[in-house]
């Protein structure tokens, strides 16, 4: 059993020790706004925070987010009100296909939190993850519009 | 013009035949219209065309027929309706159409008819599409080819946003007992002018929906245009920032299980055998499935099911392509072009005179590599069987395609099948009619109890593409005393799609393509702009090595060949003149330019590029000048354009599948790298619309980036680059730096 606080809530779960947390999101506790993308931890697809980290879930065990807060997409927003970053990505119309954008959107979120007027080397440097659709440009505005909000 | 090919001669003659159709295709498919009607009106409201819907309470929902993958469909074409309609865009909604024949795309269907020559053939799955039926192309729901603003949208909701308008005015006289021409129709009101009069559309939607559509449809000018053209708001971005919109990997029902695939790691391959015991002696496995060329695993969720598929080890009869090699293959296509015997693609006065005649002949040879489309959502489908009933869910470029193939598949007639749509993670040409994903859903759904979801690994997903195919070109041009082209000789192997991908838009006197048929061994499906991908890099690449061999400026000596193509030297212009051609660049950095047709859109790209530590180029800028005759929402065009061209890029510098003993050896991101944030460059793209016929939006941004980088690098380096990517013939001297330090530590 493990016990864990995702998006405000404690969950206690049943499962292996090794599991990545990322399927302890999906398939046991249905947050599925966090997605598979490559297993490896190559893409930041499944990004989310812990303890206000950005982590990349695919490849983090469900027994290290034992006491932990994790905070997944779904947990971003305050009741109706967006996060900054979530606001920014819709006026500057971030996603295209939007798979990899929950995993951008936490990856900015822990970016902004520890740069508040991030530049554009710093964005380059902390936003590794893949979009295929390459939003990056509108990404980078969010970014930046996010920063100014 | 040497425009139209052997295949499309064939297909001009199904369309003759054909003929008949277009009439009765005029508007909508009137003996599906009441069909339509009945599965897309809702109690309350009034379905005044097939594609429109009108409440009381005077929203307007747009039916889109269409699959959305980022491209922003979802929003362009209701758009496009709420126009010609002379809608409120804040009363318009959207809703995607089920994948039904009444929502067939029969804009598409009717482009098709009339034999455009840039509708993509790769529609019904088949490569050779000479034989393709008409019955065929009108069990069409298809995304892809750029097609869906471009017939869809051009030829169906402009119409029948026309015709839902003149119905609610019709109605209106009628109410009212005045002439229609005293009715005016804003911003979903409509108005009698003299008396002031005035009723919602939704107030008279029920009355309107009794007439039926006119046939003598009169469409806006652009000068009346509000909602085309501006920058709206994408309909599907909301629920993509907060977790909310379901992808097909995301379909939760009760009772489901999850499962994990793995195919013959050989193409072709079958299942020999597999021991299930390993898998079924873990937690919470629940089945491992057989199938002809495949074993599964099913669980209670997806890492299970994973794991325990990762602990079988099944034996393969690997078939008859064991041998292959990327060697092998490239070694294969080189005697094809050796051997001879070519097809001949389209050729107009007489090249192998005019090659011995030229004053001086430059031959150059390039080769493009295997590609994968790798979606960021890796292939998934969720299926349920139902006695004979058989339950989808699932992301598909093409819904009624997919639902007549899983009906195939299933062995059950097609009205037994629900398709429901789900959000896809990127498509790029992989989820059109290369649905094996589905095909392998269905297997082994036909196995379990209840509904089960099959998702791929990543590495499965990057094995069992349908890969953008490999290709060797051979290129040959005659030059004149004054640097002009008397003889271009076009060589390659394998011609796919679009069959105008080989043509050049430059004002060669004497010219020819012929191409090597059969030299691809590799399941083969349509990439983000398909043949252009390969084609652009021959074609601009050897343009580039023309204006070189003709001491000439690169963007002039193409603006010199464009003389009977005055859109694109007006974009090529725009695109020189945007990136300040001719003045110096950046210490550093040199600046290459090329310029593609595709899907009926024209881009002209410069880039501006270094070379990164380690030897890598790094593109700092592109500039990009687009005619696509109109744009209907610049900011999704625009993202389009940034985003097409950053997939170019990526398969520019590091895209490649080998192939090595009949298997793919990628197998995840980390060996086949993307462009990322810090790769991505400052892009400017800027539109020329000219009123040209409606260019697509998806596709033509991708192919231009990579000679245009290749040429840029050229520019820098003096170096041709005559083989992508673009890592391999930097990697060599990185490598060489790189082991002199390490041979000394060791």
């Amino acid at each position: 059993m493990i016990a864990m606080t995702v998006n405000g809530t404690s969950h206690t779960v049943d499962v292996e020790e090794g599991m990545p947390l990322l399927w302890v999101l999906r398939d046991v506790l249905n947050f599925t706004g966090t997605k598979y993308g490559c297993g490896v931890g190559a893409c930041g697809a499944c990004t989310v925070l812990i303890d206000g980290a950005a982590t990349r879930s695919c490849s983090f065990p469900a027994a290290l987010a034992a006491g932990k807060a994790v905070t997944t997409i779904e947990g971003l927003a305050s009741g109706d009100t967006l996060h900054k970053v979530q606001q920014a990505w819709i006026d500057m119309q971030a996603p295209q296909c939007g798979f990899c954008q929950s995993g951008q959107i936490m990856a900015a979120v822990a970016l902004l939190q520890e740069k508040p007027q991030p530049t554009d080397a710093e964005i380059d440097a902390a936003m590794t993850n893949i979009c295929r659709c390459g939003a990056y440009a509108q990404i980078r505005a969010a970014i930046h519009s996010a920063a100014k909000a | 013009m040497g425009k139209i090919t052997r295949r499309l001669m064939i297909f001009g003659g199904v369309a003759v035949a054909g003929g008949g159709l277009v009439a009765g295709y005029a508007l909508l498919p009137y003996e599906t219209i009441d069909r339509a009607r009945k599965i897309g009106g809702k109690d309350g409201e009034s379905m005044l065309a097939a594609w429109v819907r009108i409440a009381p309470d005077n929203t307007v929902t747009v039916i889109v027929p269409h699959s959305e993958m980022g491209q922003g469909v979802h929003t362009s074409l209701p758009m496009m309706l709420a126009e010609e309609l002379d809608a409120d865009w804040a009363l318009v909604r959207m809703e995607q159409a089920p994948a039904d024949m009444a929502f067939a795309n029969t804009g598409l269907a009717r482009g098709y008819l009339r034999g455009d020559t840039s509708i993509p053939g790769w529609l019904s799955g088949a490569a050779d599409f000479g034989f393709r039926k008409i019955a065929e192309s009108m069990n069409l729901q298809l995304t892809g080819g750029s097609t869906s603003i471009r017939f869809t949208g051009v030829d169906g909701m402009r119409r029948t946003g026309a015709a839902a308008r003149a119905m609610l005015i019709k109605a209106a006289a009628a109410k009212w007992g005045v002439g229609e021409d005293a009715i005016e129709a804003k911003q979903s009101r409509l108005t009698h002018r003299a008396s002031g009069r005035s009723s919602t559309y939704g107030e008279l939607a029920s009355a309107a929906g009794a007439y039926d559509p006119p046939t003598d449809i009169r469409l806006k000018a652009k000068k009346d245009y509000t909602i085309v053209g501006t920058p709206i708001k994408r309909f599907d971005i909301p629920a993509k920032v907060n977790g909310s919109a379901k992808y097909g990997i995301d379909v939760r029902v009760p009772n489901m299980s999850f499962a994990s695939i793995a195919a013959s790691p050989v193409f072709g391959g079958t299942l020999k055998s597999v021991d299930a015991a390993p898998a079924m002696a873990m937690r919470g496995v629940k089945k491992v499935v057989k199938l002809a060329n495949a074993v599964a695993v099913v669980a209670d969720n997806t890492w299970r099911a994973k794991e325990a598929l990762a602990a079988l080890k099944p034996e393969w009869n690997e078939g008859a392509k064991a041998a292959l090699t990327s060697q092998s293959i490239f070694a294969s296509m080189e005697a094809a072009l050796d051997k001879g015997g070519l097809v001949e693609d389209h050729a107009s006065g007489d090249v192998d005179a005019s090659l011995k005649s030229a004053k001086r002949v430059v031959e150059a040879s390039y080769r493009v590599p295997f590609l994968a489309h790798a979606t960021m959502e890796v292939m998934n489908c969720t299926a349920h069987f139902e006695g004979d009933r058989l339950t989808i869910w699932g992301g598909f470029q093409n819904g009624l395609g997919a639902k007549a193939a899983a009906a195939a598949w299933a062995g059950i007639p097609i009205d037994n099948i629900t398709l429901n749509h789900t959000v896809m993670g990127g498509g790029f040409g992989r989820r059109g009619n290369t649905v094996d994903y589905l095909e392998k859903a269905i297997a082994v759904a036909r196995q379990v109890e209840g509904p089960v979801q099959v998702t791929w690994t990543r590495e499965e997903d990057m094995t069992q593409d349908y890969y953008r195919h490999a290709s060797v070109a051979r290129m040959k041009a005659g030059l004149d005393d004054n640097g002009k082209v008397v003889a271009w000789l076009h060589t390659f192997t394998d011609k796919y799609d679009p069959p105008e991908a080989v043509f050049v838009n430059y004002d060669f006197a004497n010219r020819a393509a012929r191409y090597a048929e059969h030299a691809n061994p590799i399941p083969w499906g349509p990439w983000r702009s398909v043949d252009h991908t390969q084609q652009g890099f021959f074609i601009e690449s050897f343009m580039d090595e023309l204006a070189h061999a003709a001491s000439k400026d690169p963007y002039e000596f193409r603006r010199s060949h464009l003389s009977n193509a005055p859109r694109h030297k007006a974009v090529l212009e725009l695109a020189a003149s945007m990136a300040g051609w001719g003045t110096a660049a950046p210490s550093g950095r040199a600046r290459g330019i090329a310029m593609r047709e595709a899907f009926g859109t024209i881009v002209a790209q410069v880039a501006e590029v270094s070379l990164a530590a380690g030897g890598l180029p790094r593109v700092h800028r592109v500039w990009s000048a687009v005619d696509p005759g109109e744009v209907i929402n610049p900011a999704t065009f625009t993202a389009q354009i940034q985003g097409g061209a950053i997939y170019g890029l990526t398969a520019a510098l590091y895209g490649e599948i080998t192939i090595d003993k009949g298997r793919v050896v990628q197998q995840n991101f980390p060996d086949y790298e993307m462009v990322r944030m810090a790769d991505a460059p400052e892009h400017e793209v800027r539109f020329i619309e000219s009123g040209a016929r409606t260019g697509g939006a998806g596709e033509p941004g991708t192919a231009p980036i990579a000679p245009a980088v290749a040429n840029a690098l050229f520019a820098l380096t003096g170096k041709r680059m005559r083989a992508l990517p673009l890592k391999n013939a930097t990697a060599r001297v990185t490598t060489n730096e790189r082991v002199k330090p390490n041979a000394q530590k060791l």
